[in-house]
């Protein structure tokens, strides 16, 4: 098997990492496609080329609001999940120091929340956390004692790195009743569970195209009628003055029919998933009978599989999985890539030296359930071998 | 060139260094199934340091570009545990007890050596890789044998020496027969953009060189920085000195003492936290006795062996003979007494250009 070239072909690769990034839908590169090369006008001109790229921007945003129950007036273009974060939890906070400097969010949000807080904080905003208890569930009661002149609570819908569902609804009731906003990150969750923005009580949601097999570098923001808000970019009245900056037309068009796409399929999917995450998790424990499945009594997404094999680190699993074919994720990363223990997992009281054994392996469009069966066959060998590793 | 069949599956340790670039640049040119790692062994989160430091965000960025190029898996690995462990805190205790430690060799021995071997079947991998000027070879018995670099002005077998033996034989080390010259040139033709990084000099967690600071304010060392006495063999005081972690055998600047000849550390006692000092001829030493050695053969050899020795990593190895003892050290008598023998420094011996062993320096004789 010599091969001399310096690009040589991968071997096959299976992908358990569909939370991270989920593969584009092929509807939605045609449409980008298509978009790139007939739509090249400004939005923002007058002319037709301008108007039919605006109107291709507007078709986008009655699609995405329709994933989640929203007018498409309430849809704020954005560059992603990060920027939807940002942009609701300091525009929103700054829009409203009238009422207080405060804002609150929960300890298992995702690092672009945190990041978005610690922006406040430099601002002279005082921050709270809310715990979570060994499910991963916020506890609601926390709502209740923040501090007077707490504005905003942020809570996600569905864990990144576990797929537990918040009680995003009973969190925003409490919220609303002391005066206070909440701020939703539903990023892993749009796309995945049936959404409904004015049933969840949302002020702000927040979604992510490439998540939901749109494109990356795309997102929205999802505005309650009377959610305030002040704009952070600022420049001339795009998306009604709440984010300046010429529109990623593609872009927005992909995220537009891959929403739709999302939609069209969500409840079967989801039932498919669900049913493959059954056939994972009683694999794992069949064959590993002391792994721990995370918030395994928590109500969560149907394709997230949030697993720790005492004993087999995390990096270590991920290396010996990638060598057998197989990409899943680990933890958290430093700024080196190496894996740290998850925030997430001792937020949720997961001792230490369970944490620095957890594996995401998430599932999508794309995964059979022959994919699990193979991914069980290699996962329980790659197991026992790095529990034989004798670490120096 | 390469002593390995086109297809094997290799791990490379990569530094984020020119040479251990090259390393797995070759195999990877040479048709090996490449996964390259490199070893966190330091969080230095985004605090500039020099580009000679590895292990920095850079370093470990150009490691990756090198994978990418070549379109082979990079990991990094946490090992800041196992440095902790089997590196610094050995460093510390070696400076606290008025040795002066070489890291470099535990590093290889615990980490490189150990933990990355210690993941190899794990991974399915076959071979460990890495950037090291040394050669492998068999003895005359088709055993193991660790061997000097082809280019003696970049040999790294010193800093081997101290590796299990039974990691030789799952090892390559593709810079052996090459020049420092010849392996910038294949990063240049391999379009590797740390061809023109500088090589790096000092300890990779001290690039500034000042480990006594280091360990004073970065680890918090109390150890090795109390006053004492700067005396001479007979007892007599000189001076006083602000803490024996900044004193080695053989040293002469930093002693603040005004004499009309010379003067040199001799010794460094660390029960009275004292420094002894001496002249240029009190510091050659007739020979030496080791900690436990570490045998890179398969049975120590015979009491009385012709050896060339090596006493610090830029010395000329000096003749002598070699005399193991049964509890697992070793005593060597050299031809001609040695100047500046350091306790913590290893003593590696050679027969030709192959290494028979090594060990720590316990004292001189």
């Amino acid at each position: 098997m010599r091969r001399n070239s310096t690009h040589r072909e991968r071997a096959p690769v299976t992908y358990f990492d569909h939370n991270a990034s989920t593969p584009v839908r092929p509807e939605v590169i045609d449409c980008v496609r298509d978009c790139l090369e007939r739509l090249h006008g400004n939005p923002s001109s007058m002319h037709r080329d301008g108007q039919r790229a605006r109107a291709a921007i507007e078709r986008a945003r009655e699609q995405v609001a329709a994933l989640v129950g929203a007018e498409p007036r309430a849809v704020v273009f954005t560059s992603g999940g990060t920027e939807g974060d940002h942009l609701a939890l300091i525009g929103g906070a700054r829009a409203m120091v009238g009422q207080g400097r405060r804002v609150a969010i929960s300890a298992v949000e995702h690092h672009a929340v945190h990041g978005a807080a610690q922006v406040l904080e430099r601002d002279g905003f005082e921050v709270s956390h809310l715990g979570v208890d060994y499910a991963g569930r916020v506890n609601l009661g926390d709502i209740d004692a923040l501090p007077a002149g707490t504005t905003l609570v942020s809570l996600m819908l569905a864990n990144n790195e576990t797929g537990v569902i918040e009680p995003v609804a009973d969190a925003a009731a409490r919220a609303h009743a002391r005066g206070m906003r909440l701020h939703c990150d539903a990023v892993q969750a749009a796309g995945k569970l049936v959404l409904d923005v004015k049933r969840l009580g949302a002020d702000y949601l927040v979604m992510s195209a490439h998540k939901l097999g749109g494109p990356k570098g795309v997102g929205a923001l999802v505005l309650a009628g009377d959610a305030p808000l002040e704009s952070l970019q600022r420049g001339s009245s795009h998306e009604h003055g709440h984010r300046g900056g010429t529109e990623n037309v593609s872009g927005i068009v992909g995220f537009g029919v891959a929403a739709m796409a999302a939609a069209a399929e969500l409840e079967q999917e989801s039932t498919r998933l669900g049913t493959l995450r059954a056939q994972l998790e009683r694999g794992l424990l069949e064959a590993l009978p002391d792994a721990v499945i995370h918030a395994a009594a928590a109500e969560r997404l149907p394709n997230t599989v949030s697993v720790s094999i005492p004993g087999a680190h995390s990096d270590m699993m991920l290396m010996a999985l990638d060598a057998r074919g197989f990409e899943i994720s680990a933890g958290a990363a430093c700024a080196s890539g190496a894996v740290e223990p998850s925030p997430v997992m001792l937020a949720m009281g997961v001792p230490r030296e369970l944490a620095i054994c957890a594996l995401r392996l998430s599932m999508g469009r794309t995964t059979s359930a022959a994919d699990v069966d193979a991914l069980l066959a290699a996962f329980v060998p790659s197991a026992r071998a790095v529990r034989a590793m004798q670490l120096a | 060139m390469l002593a390995i069949a086109p297809g094997t599956r290799v791990l490379a340790a990569m530094s984020g260094g020119v040479d251990s670039a090259v390393a797995a640049a070759l195999l990877a040119e040479h048709g090996c199934e490449v996964t390259g790692v490199t070893l966190k062994l330091w969080c230095y989160g985004q605090s500039p340091v020099s580009p000679r430091a590895c292990c920095t965000i850079d370093a470990i960025d150009d490691a990756r570009r090198v994978a990418e190029r070549y379109n082979f898996r990079y990991f990094v690995v946490d090992a800041e545990e196992v440095f902790r462990a089997r590196v610094l805190q050995p460093f510390l205790d070696d400076y606290a007890n008025g040795r002066t430690p070489y890291p470099c060799a535990l590093c290889n021995q615990g980490l490189k050596f150990g933990d990355l071997v210690s993941r190899m079947d794990a991974l399915g991998s076959e071979r460990l890789v890495t950037g090291h000027y040394a050669r492998l070879g068999p003895d005359e018995h088709g055993a193991p044998a660790l061997r000097r670099a082809l280019d003696l002005s970049k040999d790294q077998s010193y800093a081997l020496a101290l590796v299990p033996y039974t990691s030789l034989e799952r090892t390559v080390f593709p810079l052996g027969e090459l020049t420092k010259p010849e392996v910038r040139e294949h990063a240049a033709r391999l379009s590797l953009s740390v061809w023109d990084k500088p090589d790096s000099q000092d300890l990779c967690f001290v690039p500034d060189g000042d480990y006594a600071g280091f360990m004073e304010h970065q680890l918090g060392e109390k150890r090795g920085s109390v006053a004492g006495p700067i005396e001479t063999a007979e007892g007599e005081r000189l001076g006083t000195h602000r803490g024996i972690a900044h004193f080695t055998v053989g040293q002469r600047k930093g002693l603040g003492l005004a004499a009309p000849e010379p003067l040199y550390v001799l010794q460094v006692d660390a029960k009275r936290d004292a420094v002894i000092v001496g002249s240029r001829k009190d510091l050659e030493r007739p020979g030496l006795e080791t900690g436990v050695v570490n045998w890179l053969m398969t049975a120590p050899p015979a009491a009385g062996t012709r050896v060339d020795v090596k006493i610090r990593a830029h010395h000329e190895a000096a003749a002598g003979r070699l005399d193991p003892r049964a509890d697992g050290t070793a005593e060597v008598h050299f031809d001609v007494p040695q100047a500046a023998i350091t306790p913590g420094q290893l003593a590696v011996f050679y027969a030709g250009d192959r290494v028979l062993g090594g060990a720590p320096i316990a004292r001189a004789l």
